[in-house]
């Protein structure tokens, strides 16, 4: 076993256990790719939690780890988790977009589309629809 | 007395011939593993024999490798059956340079005191990050499919 799957065997490991899909692990110019369907946000922040024990700075430079999270059903409620701040909705999915709503901190709005990982299109209350930052959208359960 | 004598005669001459007929699950193994090492994109492929059934597991280029390997490993003497739980490896996809940038560019916007350069699928980090914000952002760089992250943040 090469060196790096040595370092980051705990990590494959812990997600090959908490039941992560389509599991790869491969290496190519010394960067260890690992990527894999998570079942839910909280198996992903587990194995992430994982490699922050292995490298707690992040600065190996020696692996990109892309775990994503099992598709939520269309029509969902997704809950806004900023910080304290508005969630913007936008036009279309980039900060380029121009902004057509926003949804409050803490507030629960329906979730239209997944298909573009980082932008979720969504829905307010108030019918104003538009594409939204995933990294502060989690779903409720 | 000279009959018993015979049986056991006859009895260690059918052990003999037994083993003789029946290779050892090691020697199968190296055979199997000889095999394996003449072709070169099998390089990471393990092998494991147990009562002549040969299993083999790791990652392969592809289908037609995969093929080969179970043909090879069957071929061997002593191989009764292959198990073939090899996989085919897919290379990494690594994001073209011009959506690497648009996607970085989203993740740090609510960094202000993080700067993010784009070269050749390589992403580089500097500045300062409070530590407890680092994984988020390290989450979300790493799902936009880069080459590599070069981190030189200073966290706070």
């Amino acid at each position: 076993m090469s060196t790096l799957a040595s370092k980051y065997q705990a990590l494959t490991d812990a997600a090959t256990a908490a039941g992560v899909t389509n599991l790869q692990a491969r290496e190519q110019d010394g960067v260890m790719y690992i990527d894999g369907t998570a079942p839910s946000g909280a198996v992903k922040d587990q194995i992430w939690a994982k490699y922050g024990e292995i490298d707690p700075t992040f600065t190996g430079g020696d692996l990109i780890l892309n775990i994503k999270t099992a598709a939520s059903e269309v029509g969902s409620k997704v809950k806004v988790t900023t910080e304290s701040s508005n969630l913007n909705i936008r036009k279309g999915p980039g900060t380029d977009s121009e902004i057509v709503g926003k949804a409050a901190h803490g507030e629960v709005i329906t979730l239209v589309s997944q298909s573009n990982e980082q932008w979720w299109l969504v829905r307010t209350d108030d019918g104003e629809e538009g594409y939204a930052y995933a990294q502060y959208l989690t779903p409720e359960v | 007395m000279k009959f018993t004598k015979s049986i056991m005669i006859a009895a260690l001459a059918l052990s003999v011939a037994a083993t003789g007929c029946k290779p050892k699950d090691a020697d199968v193994k190296a055979h199997v593993e000889t095999k394996m090492a003449e072709n070169t994109d099998a390089s990471n492929v393990q092998v494991t024999v147990a009562d002549g059934v040969a299993t083999l597991t790791g990652e392969v280029k592809d289908e037609a490798t995969r093929s080969a390997l179970e043909a090879a490993a069957k071929d061997v003497k002593g191989v009764k059956s292959v198990v073939n739980n090899t996989v085919v490896f897919s290379a990494p996809v690594i994001a073209a340079d011009d959506p690497l940038m648009m996607g970085v560019t989203d993740a740090t916007k609510d960094f202000p005191t993080v700067t993010a350069t784009v070269n050749d699928g390589v992403i580089t980090l500097n500045g300062t990050i409070e530590a407890s914000k680092l994984p988020m952002l390290m989450q979300t760089l790493n799902g936009l499919s880069p080459k590599k992250i070069e981190n030189n943040l200073t966290t706070q």
